[in-house]
């Protein structure tokens, strides 16, 4: 027990000090100087983490041990952007994100604390399902939603914005994996081969098909390319990892491309977007200039990057924006002028890392709903990473979904903590099962 | 189910594959087309951030230099030129929008400091801002004023230069523009009909008329074709190509030697002296005093232009002695011909140093941002054209056009002056509204001891090489030896 949350501690240290480097390196390059500040900066941002890991050794003692170092990682990495990015762009991101991180880890503690047995989230999967549309939904709503770039992602209460889609993605986590768990074996064997493809029965097709048309509803209606890209390619890993079936995969894709390339003749704004990443030289100082920017930023880059602090975020001697939106959508490139080639491969390595921990997580797991529900947690933080890097890379159009726990923004920072709650509350119980079985 | 959930991991994984692959793309692959790429301004805001280093003039007169504007994130920097356009060629421009432009341009990688890697990831260490190094110049500001004073407006070019070094003395190219006013009147300047931003000095083809006659005579002399005592026999009118060909006036002056025949710019003789040696020994001395390839100045190659016989018929193909050419006329400097006065500053320069072409250079020395001297310019021989005998005998030949000859104006009291007077007949170009000349005059002094060789040209005259250009030729050479 002890030695798995040894290790985590033990993995805590090179964050810390990554951190405080950080810091310091971008305090050295604004001031031309070096003060304690950046190492007291260093010294908190440690003593959340270990008030953290001593609360996961007394209530999760079992619990991988890598998962929230590299959580803890991740939110390094964007601390240290986003202080960069404060004096030029004349805010306090890196504040803010800060708090977030305070926020979401006591969210992540209370989490912990109430749903122990997260078998309960079973129960109450269609509460759950109905709370997370609604949740996307809201953006559309008079007075609260708001509009970003043509997309409906957003709610605005006062002086908080929030983005629903980050904690409806664990909602709607739950309730496919609480319902593929107790209908995989029904699409399974009544399934039928016609064409010689199987296809699940009429009858429990019908969920399936609601899932479909809910993505392609979200693509209409929040009209955000990314998230329901997000959603859906979330839905069918989980489809997958629960019949095994790779053709209800291959239906499942070949519907949303049928219903995406309907929506891309019928949708402009989804048009626009679409064109703009076949050819973004087409309005390169309009619709275009954010992912040629992205790209132009990253040729500056190169193998090794400008260092911290180097990269041009605006252009010089105005407020104009040179690279768009650094803080959230493009903070990946930002990384990537700054760090290099290099940099930008050790956030994806962390990523992928993260997926194996999580995958680990799921490959322990005893029971159905545990399995599932720790695969598509894994699954949506995994695909919503590769989906904005993949939109700045210009591998798939742009869209405005965050780059999990590194873009500046709460909702993020809150439901990333949470979903790794779960992770760790599944982790937790299937591998002391492991232990007592023993 | 626990298989498909590793196959996930390994699908997962081939997607960040995916997203390592176009990173890489974009930050290696395809880095430099990106760079280049005409909507991306980063190179270019980034190129305004750094402190291009200085331009200097010979006596540390301060030519161009950076200002800081703002500071911060916000700093950049502007060019600005003290001197306005008396220097605007041949030093060009520096500009965020329009780019660099001749001694701009070519210097480039030293001015933004690029030169030395090492040291720049040292002060980058050190926390110092990246800055230009400064580059100081041959140029006399004293020649430099009193060329442009001397052509008075008239358009045209001087180049003057010392002959032992190839350092460069004054480059004045009129009608000047002032590169202070490239940013606010560049597509003015350049769609201007007087062209004043072609430095004339590099760029300007001239017929060269009889100054040519100096090359002539030095393939001939040097070959072994004659002796400084042979003589042709040299008649009013010949038939060359069975066209004529006359002196002026129709002067007849029988049995003449070459010293004879340069001093009057006798045309019977040299088209039969060249007729004699032939294109392809011609073409070969044309090639040693720099003929037919750009000059080996420190501008870019783009802002120079080749000296040769072209075929304009054929939108200025270069010829060379393979094709068709009436070496009779190439001779006297005629048969479409076409020289830069850097070129025949060139020529003056190589039979004053004895011989030997020295490469020119306008830059003279690279001081880092602390004073410290990186590089001096050492001169270097681009081509061993004639033998020291053959210079001194057209020495000779060309003091006396200077004494009794057609170059009488370029006379200086108290010092030998070397010469030759050209006057070609370009009647028909159009910019010149019926003023029909071009008038030349190169030449060197002092005689015994060259200290500056000289090449001025006058477009769109109705004087002479001998009443136009050689008094601006005598004038920069007083100023230059007088200091």
């Amino acid at each position: 027990m002890s030695t798995s949350r040894n290790r985590e501690l033990l993995a805590l240290v090179p964050v810390a000090l990554l951190l405080t480097a950080g810091f310091a390196a971008v305090f050295a390059q604004n001031n031309n100087q070096l003060t304690n500040l950046s190492l007291s900066y260093g010294l908190y941002f440690l003593a959340i983490c270990l008030a953290t890991h001593i609360y996961i050794r007394i209530r999760l003692p079992h619990a991988d041990p890598y998962l929230f170092p590299l959580m803890a990682l991740l939110t390094a990495i964007g601390l240290v952007m986003l202080y960069r990015l404060d004096s030029e762009l004349g805010l306090e991101l890196a504040r803010d994100q800060a708090n977030w991180f305070v926020i979401g880890l006591i969210l992540f503690a209370a989490v912990i604390h109430f749903f122990r047995d997260y078998s309960v989230l079973e129960r109450y999967r269609y509460t759950i399902a109905f709370i997370s549309l609604g949740l996307l939904m809201a953006p559309r709503l008079p007075l609260v939603g708001s509009q970003v770039n043509g997309a409906y992602l957003g709610i605005k209460l006062g002086p908080l914005a929030f983005q629903p889609a980050e904690l409806a993605k664990i909602g709607i986590v739950i309730f496919l994996a609480s319902y593929l768990r107790e209908h995989r074996e029904l699409l399974v064997i009544n399934a039928r081969r016609i064409l010689g493809i199987t296809f699940p029965p009429l009858k429990h097709l019908g969920p399936l098909l609601v899932v479909w048309g809910g993505a392609m509803f979200m693509l209409i209606f929040i009209r955000d390319l990314g998230s329901s890209l997000m959603f859906f390619a979330a839905f069918l890993a989980l489809i997958y990892v629960a019949t095994g079936r790779l053709s209800f995969v291959i239906i499942g894709m070949l519907m949303f491309l049928a219903g995406a390339w309907v929506i891309y003749h019928t949708v402009p704004h989804v048009t626009d977007r679409v064109d703009i990443w076949l050819d973004p030289y087409q309005d390169a100082p309009g619709a275009g200039y954010q992912i040629l920017q992205s790209m132009f930023a990253m040729a500056d880059g190169g193998l090794f990057g400008k260092g911290f602090a180097q990269a041009m975020v605006v252009i010089p001697g105005t407020d104009s924006p040179l690279l768009p939106a650094a803080q959230t959508d493009l903070i990946y490139t930002l990384i990537t002028s700054e760090l290099g080639l290099f940099g930008a491969c050790a956030i994806i390595a962390t990523y992928l890392l993260v997926a194996a921990r999580g995958f680990k997580v799921a490959l322990l797991a005893n029971d159905g709903f545990s399995k599932l529900l720790a695969t598509g947690l894994t699954s949506v933080f995994a695909i919503q990473a590769f989906v904005i890097i993949g939109g700045v890379t210009r591998v798939i159009p742009l869209t405005g979904v965050t780059l999990p726990l590194v873009s500046y923004g709460g909702s993020s920072i809150l439901a990333n903590f949470i979903l790794l709650a779960l992770l760790l509350l599944i982790s937790d119980r299937a591998r002391r099962e492991a232990r007592e079985g023993l | 189910m626990n298989a498909r959930i590793v196959k996930l991991f390994a699908f997962i994984g081939v997607l960040f594959a995916v997203l390592v692959g176009f990173t890489s793309y974009w930050t290696v692959f395809d880095a430099n087309n990106l760079k280049n790429e005409r909507v991306n301004k980063r190179p270019l805001f980034e190129a305004q951030q750094v402190k291009r280093g200085r331009i200097l003039a010979s006596d540390g007169t301060v030519i161009a230099k950076s200002v800081a504007k703002g500071s911060g994130p916000s700093l950049r920097y502007v060019r600005r030129y003290p001197e306005g356009s008396t220097y605007g060629h041949p030093i060009g421009y520096s500009s965020i929008e329009y780019g660099n432009s001749e001694f701009e341009a070519y210097h480039n990688s030293e001015l933004i400091g690029d030169e030395n890697e090492f040291s720049s990831i040292i002060d980058e260490l050190r926390g110092k801002k990246p800055a230009g190094n400064d580059v100081y110049t041959s140029i006399d500001p004293t020649a430099q004023q009193a060329a442009f004073d001397l052509l008075g407006g008239q358009p045209g070019a001087v180049v003057a230069m010392v002959p032992s070094t190839g350092a460069i003395k004054a480059m004045v190219s009129v009608p000047p523009f002032d590169p202070n006013d490239i940013a606010s009147d560049y597509s003015a300047l350049s769609n201007d009909d007087t062209k004043p931003m072609v430095n004339r000095a590099t760029q300007g083809q001239y017929p060269p008329g009889s100054t040519f006659k100096l090359v002539t005579a030095a393939a001939a002399l040097n070959s072994g074709a004659i002796t400084p005592d042979d003589t042709i026999n040299s008649p009013g009118s010949i038939q060359v190509q069975g066209r004529p060909l006359k002196n002026d006036y129709d002067q007849d002056f029988g049995d003449i030697n070459v010293t004879t025949a340069l001093t009057n710019s006798v045309n019977t003789y040299f088209a039969q002296l060249g007729e004699k040696i032939g294109t392809g020994t011609l073409e070969d001395y044309m090639n040693k005093f720099g003929f037919n390839s750009k000059p080996q100045l420190d501008l870019p190659d783009g802002q120079m232009s080749t000296s040769g016989v072209f075929d304009l018929a054929s939108g200025g193909t270069l010829l060379t002695g393979s094709d068709a050419i009436d070496v009779g006329r190439l001779a006297i400097g005629q048969e479409r011909l076409l020289a830069t006065p850097i070129q025949m500053a060139e020529v003056a320069s190589t039979i004053a140093n004895g011989g030997k072409l020295m490469r020119p250079q306008i830059w003279s020395e690279v001081r880092d941002p602390d004073g410290r001297k990186i590089k001096t310019m050492n001169p270097s021989v681009q081509s061993n054209v004639i033998s020291e005998e053959t210079a001194s005998e057209l020495t000779d030949a060309m003091k006396d056009v200077v004494n009794e000859g057609t170059g009488t104006a370029a006379a200086l009291s108290g010092v030998d002056v070397a010469g030759k007077t050209g006057t070609a007949e370009v009647p028909d170009k159009e910019e010149c509204n019926g003023l029909p000349n071009q008038a030349w005059f190169v030449g060197f002094a002092p005689a015994d001891d060259p200290q500056i060789a000289v090449a001025a040209t006058v477009e769109c005259t109705d004087g002479m090489g001998g009443t136009v250009a050689a008094p601006i030729a005598a004038g920069v050479m007083e100023t230059l030896l007088g200091e």
